[in-house]
């Protein structure tokens, strides 16, 4: 699944990453504790959490994650927004709390459209 | 003579990974003493070995250097640990370093150097200090007191790593010495958001990251000397040692 897809199909606000969103989802990790995030998160997940704090770019960017969404409209700190520019980390925030964030996402995984029926 | 002491009770040297590398013994020292500061304690990520190279780079300048940890607490809350010497603060550097997994990537988090009070880089630290440790908030607070030490709740008013944010309130079984407050409401704007918390002596401090921001924030404590013993006493507000700004 491309990130670009779940942004639109989300209305995801892109805060960073106009133009570096074709990239391929894999998974997915929701958790706020950042210790928790890097010690399960994976290759090639979109991180989903309500921690704003500037490490979670650098999580993301240790542990290969493909992107962030911030979830409940939660406003990226300023220092998290200029790492995600410099880590190349898209940063994306949704209005919808977590749990509609994920379950949609983890529907769109498991059932593309362009799957065969 | 009991007096008044400008205190700023956090601030990080570069041994922290998300300090400026600017930050170092002397120049920490050299702005503290600009800021008019009496007292400053050093607290830096889960670490303090540039502790001593800044008790000595303060020697004979009349500024006190209490030595601190900023200590990471399992639910991610940090708690600033406050000792009158550095053998309580080695204790608990080892019970921190037991329970503080993983290495430090200076690239993504951020360069962790040990320097010493002539400006001479000693090396650098390895372990992960932005991490976490698996120690809970309630262990962390009863080893800081069971060796002598204060513990204050962290920047309660932000929004990561305060303990209002990652936990939603203060548990009252907890017994914390006081609450910091290090943003721009400052203790006055602290009171008024957080009622339930009355009953908590209220310091400002810098939480200085940078050179410039040592002191931005301080809170002015009437004492006899600045020792952690006299500190407890401002804090609890008897025998005519008092917090002035909160």
């Amino acid at each position: 699944m491309n990130l670009e897809e779940i942004v639109k199909s989300l209305h995801l606000k892109v805060k960073y990453g106009e133009g570096i969103l074709n990239v391929d989802v894999r998974g997915g990790y929701v958790g706020d504790l950042l210790s928790d995030v890097m010690a399960n998160s994976h290759k090639g997940d979109l991180l989903i959490t309500r921690q704003i704090h500037q490490n979670i770019v650098a999580v993301a960017s240790l542990n290969e994650l493909v992107g962030i969404v911030l979830v409940q409209g939660a406003e990226p700190a300023a220092e998290t927004l200029e790492k995600a520019a410099k880590e190349k980390i898209p940063l994306l925030v949704a209005d919808l709390p977590a749990f509609e964030v994920a379950g949609r996402i983890y529907r769109m995984l498991e059932t593309p459209e362009t799957q065969p029926m | 003579m009991i007096r008044a002491f400008r205190c700023d009770l956090h601030v990080h040297t570069c041994l922290s990974p998300c300090a400026d590398l600017d930050i170092f013994p002397r120049a920490l020292v050299g702005k503290a003493l600009l800021e008019k500061l009496d007292v400053i304690a050093v607290c830096d990520h889960n670490a303090s070995e540039n502790v001593p190279y800044v008790i000595r780079a303060a020697r004979g300048s009349g500024l006190t250097v209490l030595p601190g940890m900023e200590i990471t607490s399992r639910e991610e809350v940090h708690l600033v640990a406050i000792f009158d010497s550095l053998s309580p603060l080695q204790k608990i550097q080892e019970l921190v370093y037991r329970h503080l997994p993983g290495k430090n990537d200076e690239e993504r988090f951020g360069c962790q150097a040990i320097v010493n009070e002539l400006d001479e880089v000693e090396g650098f630290n390895e372990r992960l200090l932005i991490g976490a440790t698996e120690l809970s908030l309630d262990e962390l607070v009863q080893n800081v007191h069971s060796l002598g030490g204060i513990a204050v709740a962290a920047h309660i008013e932000r929004e990561s790593f305060g303990v209002m944010g990652q936990l939603g309130f203060v548990d009252p079984a907890i017994p914390f010495d006081a609450m910091e407050i290090s943003g721009i409401s400052g203790s006055a704007g602290a009171r008024k958001r957080y009622p339930e918390l009355a009953r908590y002596p209220f310091v400002e401090s810098s939480d200085a990251h940078r050179v410039g921001e040592i002191g931005q924030r301080c809170t002015g404590i009437y004492l006899e000397e600045a020792t952690v013993s006299e500190l407890k006493m401002a804090f609890a507000g008897c025998e005519g040692r008092y917090i002035v700004c909160c």
